[in-house]
C-alpha cells in the first residue's frame, strides 16, 4: 500500500480495502450462484470455478486502470468481475442468452468485455500468453502508459507459448505482468508431478525478469506484489513474473469426481486458508469492517447477483439463425 | 492509370510503403526482416523508410502469430511475416483458435485486422518442409479470409485491400513468383476488392479455374490448347474466401466445362471444394465432369526430378482440358 499521509489517505485506503473485500465477495457469490445453476441444469456446457482463488484475481486487478489489458483463462469469472465486468451480462452469457456479453456465442469459457480491457477468457490453456505480447507491443508502439496482465495456471506454465512469450516480453521490455495462479492442479494432475520446479517463479530468472512467489490467498500480499510490478511496467522497465500460490478448492470443472485428491486436503484449505475469511479478519483487526458492515455488504452483493440471475432468466435466447452473425466485419 | 513493369516483390514493397504511409497503425512483424529487407528481399526500402515499424522477432512462430493477434485487438493493424508458409503449423492455435474465432465467439465485440503474409509454394528444391501450399487448411477454418495473388498487380491491389480489411486475412504469395514481372498501376489507391475473381483470358470451350502459381500454368496451357482450336477461359480466383462464385458461374455458363487447377496436393484441396460447389449450383450447365489438377499426394520431395514429377504442369492441365472437351 502507498504510505498513508494524512486522514484523507487513510480514508482513501480504507475505501480501497473495502472495495477489494466487496469485489472478492462478489466473485465468490457469483461463482457459487454459477455452480448452483449449473447443477440445476440452467447453465449449458461446462464451467470452471475459481472459488478460493479470489485474492489472486481481485488483488492483481485492484492495481489496474480501466484501460489496462487483461488476458484471462478458462477459469476467468474472477478476472472479469475484478476488472469491472457487468454481472448481468456475465450471467446472461453463462445462461446462453442473447443479452450476454457475447450474445450467447461464448459462454463461461469465452466471455470477454473489450470495453474494460479484457482480451478474453480463453478455452486454450496458455492461449492468452501470445496475445498479451501483442497487447504489450501495441502499448509500446502507441506510446501509452497502459500495462497488460496475463493470468495463467500451473498447468499452462508447462506449455511452449509461455517460453516464447516471456522471452519476447523480456527482450522488448514490454509492460507485461505474467501472473501464474498456481492452484496446484492442472485438471487432474498435481503441480508437484507436472512441473520441474516447486516454485514456478524461479523460471523468471531464465528470462532475465524479476520473479516472485506470493501467498496467493493473502490479497494484501498479492496486491503489494502487483502494485510494484504494475509500477515497473508503467515506467517502461519491463515485465514481471508473479506466482500466486493458491489452491483450487473446486474440481477442475463443476461435476469433476476429483478422484485424484483426498477430501481432507480440500477441507483443510477451505477451513484454514480461505482468502475472504483471512481478509475479513484483517479488516476487523484494522477496525475497518464490523460484523454488521460485512453482513450488509453480503446482502447488497447477493441482491446484485439475484438481479443478474433474474435478468438472465428473463432474457431471450438468441434466434438460432443468429449463429451466422458476427464472423466477419465485411463478409 | 499509369503502369510500370514491376516484379511481384517490388509490387509488394510498393504497396506496403503506401499503406504504412497512409496508416501509422500498420506495422510488420516477423523473423529476419531488417537485415536483408526480408529473406526474399520483399520488404525492400521499408526498414529505412519506417524504422521501428518493421520489427525483427526471435524464432518464435507461436508468439509471432499471437503477438499479431494481440496487437490487432488493441488498436494496431499488424502484418505478420511467417517466413515460410510451412511454419504456420507452429502458430496454428493463434491463427485458427484465436484470430479466426475471437470476433465471433465474443459476439462481434472486437475486430481482428490482421494480415498473415505467407510465402508458399514449391519449385525451389526446398523439399518437404519449405515448399507447401497450405491454403485449404485455412479455407476450412471459419473466420479467416484467404487471398492468393498471381500477377504483380494482383499482389499490390490485394495486399492493400487485405491491410485495410478489418478481418484476419491469410495472404499466400508464391516464392517462385517473386521475381516474375508484370504491369502494376502506380496509383496509391489501386485496390482489388477481396472476393473478386478476374477473367484473365476469355474463351468459350472450357473454364480453367485457378489461383497463385496455378494461374501461370493455366495461361501456358491455354496457349497450347488454342493451337488445337480449344479456347480456354482462364479465371484467376485471387481470393478463395470470400469466393467469387458469380464470376465462376458466368464462366461455366459460357463454357459448360471446368478444370480446377492448383499447386497444392489434390486430396482435400480447394479444387475439391470448388468442384463440389459447381456441381451443387451449376449441375445443369455442365456438359462434362469437372476435373481437378493438383500435386500428387506426397510431401514435396527434394531431388529435382522427383519434385518436378509431383507438381502439376501445363501438360496436366492440357490433358484435363482435352478430356472435358472429349478430345
Amino acid at each position: 500500500m502507498a504510505p498513508g499521509g494524512g486522514e484523507e489517505n487513510m480514508k482513501e485506503e480504507a475505501k480501497t480495502l473495502l472495495d477489494i473485500y466487496r469485489t472478492m465477495v462478489t466473485v465468490r457469490l457469483f461463482e457459487t450462484m454459477a455452480g448452483e445453476h449449473f447443477a440445476a441444469g440452467k447453465i449449458p456446457g461446462f464451467i470452471h470455478l475459481s472459488i478460493g482463488q479470489e485474492a489472486s484475481s481481485v488483488g492483481v486487478c485492484s492495481c489496474l486502470r480501466p484501460d489496462d489489458y487483461v488476458a484471462s483463462t478458462h477459469r476467468g469469472h474472477g478476472h472479469m468481475i475484478a476488472k469491472g465486468a457487468d454481472l448481468k451480462r456475465m450471467t446472461a452469457e453463462l445462461f446462453g442468452k442473447a443479452t450476454g456479453y457475447c450474445k450467447g456465442k461464448g459462454g463461461s469459457m469465452h466471455v470477454a468485455d473489450f470495453s474494460i480491457g479484457i482480451l478474453g477468457c480463453n478455452g486454450v490453456v496458455a492461449g492468452g500468453l501470445p496475445l498479451i505480447t501483442g497487447a504489450g507491443l501495441s502499448i509500446k508502439l502507441r506510446r501509452t502508459d497502459q500495462v497488460a496482465v496475463v493470468f495463467f495456471g500451473d498447468g499452462a506454465s508447462n506449455r511452449g507459448p509461455v517460453h516464447e512469450a516471456m522471452n519476447m516480453a523480456a527482450i522488448w521490455t514490454l509492460p507485461i505482468i505474467f501472473v501464474v495462479e498456481n492452484n496446484q492442479y492442472a485438471s487432474t494432475t498435481p503441480q508437484s508431478y507436472s512441473c520441474s520446479v516447486g516454485d514456478l517463479c524461479t523460471r523468471a530468472a531464465g528470462y532475465g525478469m524479476p520473479g516472485l512467489a506470493v501467498d496467493g490467498n493473502d490479497v494484501m500480499a498479492v496486491r503489494e506484489a502487483a502494485l510494484e510490478a504494475v509500477d515497473r511496467a508503467r515506467r517502461g522497465k519491463g515485465p514481471t513474473f508473479i506466482e500466486n500460490k493458491t489452491y483450487r478448492v473446486r474440481g477442475h470443472f463443476e461435476g469433476d469426481p476429483q478422484k485424484y485428491r483426498e477430501e481432507s486436503e480440500v477441507l483443510a484449505w477451505q477451513k484454514q486458508n480461505d482468502p475472504i475469511e483471512r481478509f475479513e479478519a484483517l479488516l476487523r483487526k484494522k477496525k475497518l469492517l464490523t460484523k454488521k458492515a460485512s453482513r450488509s455488504i453480503l446482502e447488497q452483493v447477493r441482491a446484485e447477483i439475484d438481479a443478474a440471475v433474474a435478468f438472465a432468466e428473463q432474457s431471450p435466447y438468441p434466434a438460432p439463425e443468429d449463429a451466422l452473425d458476427d464472423l466477419f466485419v465485411n463478409p | 492509370m499509369s503502369e510500370r513493369i514491376l516484379s511481384a516483390s517490388a509490387a509488394l514493397a510498393e504497396a506496403l510503403h503506401e499503406e504504412m504511409t497512409r496508416d501509422e497503425t500498420v506495422f510488420i512483424l516477423g523473423e529476419d526482416l531488417t537485415a536483408h529487407a526480408g529473406i526474399f528481399g520483399q520488404f525492400k526500402g521499408i526498414p529505412e523508410a519506417f524504422p521501428g515499424r518493421i520489427i525483427d522477432t526471435p524464432i518464435s512462430e507461436t508468439c509471432i502469430a499471437g503477438c499479431g493477434v494481440g496487437a490487432a485487438l488493441t488498436g494496431m493493424r499488424p502484418i505478420v511475416d511467417f517466413h515460410f508458409s510451412d511454419f504456420v503449423t507452429c502458430g496454428m492455435d493463434e491463427l485458427c483458435n484465436q484470430a479466426a474465432k475471437i470476433r465471433y465467439m465474443f459476439g462481434g465485440q472486437v475486430n481482428v485486422p490482421l494480415v498473415v503474409w505467407c510465402p508458399d509454394g514449391a519449385g525451389l528444391r526446398a523439399a518437404a518442409q519449405h515448399s507447401q501450399s497450405l491454403e485449404a487448411w485455412f479455407v476450412h477454418t471459419p473466420g479467416l479470409k484467404v487471398v492468393i495473388p498471381s500477377e504483380p498487380a494482383d499482389v499490390k491491389g490485394l495486399i492493400k485491400s487485405a491491410i485495410r480489411d478489418d478481418d484476419p486475412v491469410m495472404f499466400f504469395q508464391h516464392k517462385r513468383l517473386f521475381a516474375r514481372e508484370g504491369p502494376v498501376p502506380e496509383d496509391s489507391e489501386f485496390l482489388i476488392p477481396l472476393g473478386r475473381a478476374a477473367v484473365k483470358r476469355e474463351g468459350k470451350d472450357v473454364s480453367l479455374l485457378c489461383y497463385g502459381s496455378g494461374f501461370f500454368i493455366c495461361m501456358e496451357a491455354a496457349q497450347a490448347l488454342a493451337r488445337e482450336e480449344i479456347e480456354a477461359e482462364v479465371v484467376d480466383l485471387r481470393t478463395l474466401k470470400p469466393l467469387d462464385m458469380e464470376t465462376v458461374a458466368s464462366s461455366i455458363r459460357k463454357t459448360n466445362r471446368a478444370v480446377v487447377v492448383h499447386e497444392a496436393c489434390l486430396t482435400g484441396g480447394f479444387g475439391s471444394e470448388l468442384a463440389a460447389r459447381i456441381q451443387e449450383e451449376l449441375f445443369d450447365e455442365l456438359d462434362a465432369p469437372i476435373l481437378r489438377v493438383g500435386a500428387r499426394d506426397v510431401p514435396i520431395p527434394f531431388s529435382p526430378g522427383l519434385e518436378d514429377f509431383v507438381l502439376p504442369k501445363s501438360d496436366s492441365v492440357i490433358r484435363a482440358a482435352k478430356r472435358v472437351c472429349y478430345r
